[in-house]
């Protein structure tokens, strides 16, 4: 039975900043001054923290060189790598390890320079498969257009449908002053548009950029006394079914069908209380399995449920409300992003994108190749 | 064969071969892929290698677009007929003739000069 503290812990800061790409900061630098503006947010400063949460793309051992940067002799370390959904299982360590007094203030926090950097993509795939690297998949393009194929010709779903999902995230990327792609984007450029791995085309494929962000949680007894109305978490859990994509027995259902249950069930809440919905949009067909896999729609309903502009501003469900991977930032890793999203939407300052009365948001993750699936739950004070 | 001890050396050798070899669980018949040192999840480790069929059906598939004068190539997920699933490409097959449950066969190869398994249309390319 579990018993994850629920409202225990509450995000107190946040902060995302560096999307725009300027050349000449550093991965760490990027993380830093995310850090630091989340911190200010907080009404803290580095002192304050004991708990630190690190990701760095190129840095194994950014768990010390984080804290040292930053001046903090933490209690607590983690620098878990489980790709882009290590934030959302980070979040859920943090609570507990703040919950448990083992530190009262937790950082989380990210940067990578991978757009102006001149390494181009950031190299955080891991060792090479020796099964499989010798064909040459270019992941983690492949494993997603494999997963895409199989979906459409499981469900029927269209490359239209797809494109929906890309349109979607662009209207909502122009309401957000910090998105990095904002130029009008139709279903017809989507389908339009370079093919890089059928069926996936350019515009199916999220962003490159630069970018940082960072969560500050403490406990709800703390968090009340700080400047900013606290984002209360209600449930996280993860779940990981495999690495490799040819490890996952169907290509059309993802770990995070197990982890959502789990999250919502220790929140005490169901999908359809969930009033914006921040997921892990690496690719179009991301956000179609996502809502399915978390019970927002049956299973291989995705393509027809995001179709007509449904999670477009405006439509039935709000979706990542920032602009998501496909058009806000994506700068290797994601999932921090959709978590300081939707704590920005609970505290209610998130501008022309605000969701009205936003009291539940759903921040997930994905690693990998659909391999890990994070998912975590935040709520308002009248939620608890 | 005597126990398996280094089955990613072993593997890469019968690849070498043109020669694809599964490991089969000696108590109960199982296949396994990829190789490892012991059956996932059991940890069973009763293990021999013995030669696949061959056959496979087309899990799924993706086209890997190049910019010439790269050419583009087949990504496949290949289900064997003996109950495991491998990545692989699709050779001797028109694009436009691709589709999701066709019949494969396991042939070896070559990628830009390593030796590797691949599959093409169990028919034979269409005339």
């Amino acid at each position: 039975m579990s018993t994850f503290p629920r409202g225990a812990t509450a995000i107190v800061g946040a902060a995302v900043t560096g999307i725009d790409s300027k050349p000449g900061f550093s991965a760490m630098e990027l993380l830093a001054r995310a850090a630091l503006l989340a911190l200010a947010d907080a009404g803290l400063t580095p002192a304050d923290v004991d708990g630190v949460f690190s990701t760095l793309p190129e840095d194994p051992f950014s768990a010390m060189s984080v804290p040292e940067y930053l001046g903090i002799r933490p209690r607590v370390v983690d620098s878990t790598r489980t790709g882009g959904s290590g934030f959302q299982v980070q979040a859920q360590w943090a609570a507990l390890a703040l919950d448990a007094g083992l530190c009262d203030v937790a950082l989380i926090c990210y940067g990578s320079n991978q757009r102006s950097g001149a390494g181009g993509l950031v190299r955080s795939g891991g060792t090479p498969f020796p099964y499989e690297a010798n064909f040459k998949p270019r992941n983690p393009t492949t494993s997603y257009a494999l997963a895409t194929q199989r979906h459409m010709h499981q469900y029927g779903t269209t490359r239209e449908h797809l494109a929906e999902v890309a349109v979607a995230a662009r209207k909502w990327a122009q309401l957000n002053p910090d998105a990095f792609s904002r130029d009008d984007l139709t279903i017809a450029d989507v389908l339009g548009a370079r093919m890089v791995s059928d069926p996936l085309t350019v515009r199916d494929c999220c962003l490159v950029t630069d970018g940082a962000a960072a969560v500050v949680m403490t406990r709800a007894d703390r968090a009340r006394d700080l400047p900013n109305k606290p984002v209360y978490l209600l449930g996280a859990a993860d779940a990981t079914w495999h690495r490799n994509i040819s490890a996952l027995d169907d290509l059309t259902v993802t770990a995070a069908s197990e982890a959502a249950p789990r999250a919502f069930a220790q929140a005490g809440v169901s999908p359809s209380d969930i009033d914006v919905v921040e997921l892990y949009d690496a690719f179009t067909i991301n956000t179609i399995l996502f809502l399915e896999d978390m019970g927002f729609c049956p299973k291989g309903e995705g393509g027809r449920f995001v179709a007509d502009g449904a999670i477009a501003p405006g439509g039935r469900l709000a979706v990542n409300t920032n602009g998501g991977g496909l058009s806000c930032a994506h700068p290797g890793m994601y999932g921090l992003f959709t978590m300081v999203e939707a704590a920005t939407q609970l505290r209610g300052q998130a501008g022309d994108r605000q969701v009205a009365g936003a009291r539940l948001a759903l921040s997930h993750g994905n690693g990998g190749v659909l391999s890990s699936q994070a998912v975590t739950i935040w709520g308002t004070e009248d939620c608890l | 064969m005597s126990a398996v001890i280094h089955p990613e050396a072993e593997y890469a050798a019968f690849v070498a071969q043109g020669r694809l070899m599964l490991q089969q669980v000696r108590g109960t018949g199982e296949h396994i892929f990829y190789p490892r040192v012991a059956q996932p999840g059991t940890g069973r480790a009763d293990l021999e290698w013995v030669e696949a069929s061959g056959d496979g059906v087309l899990y799924s598939y993706t086209v890997t677009r190049n910019r010439p004068p790269a050419e583009d190539y087949v990504i496949a997920l290949v289900d064997l007929a003996e109950g495991v699933r491998m990545m692989s490409r699709v050779v001797d097959c028109d694009l436009a003739d691709l589709r999701i449950g066709m019949a494969l066969r396991a042939r070896p190869g070559e990628v830009d000069g390593v030796p590797a398994i691949l599959f093409a249309p169990a028919e034979g390319p269409t005339a």
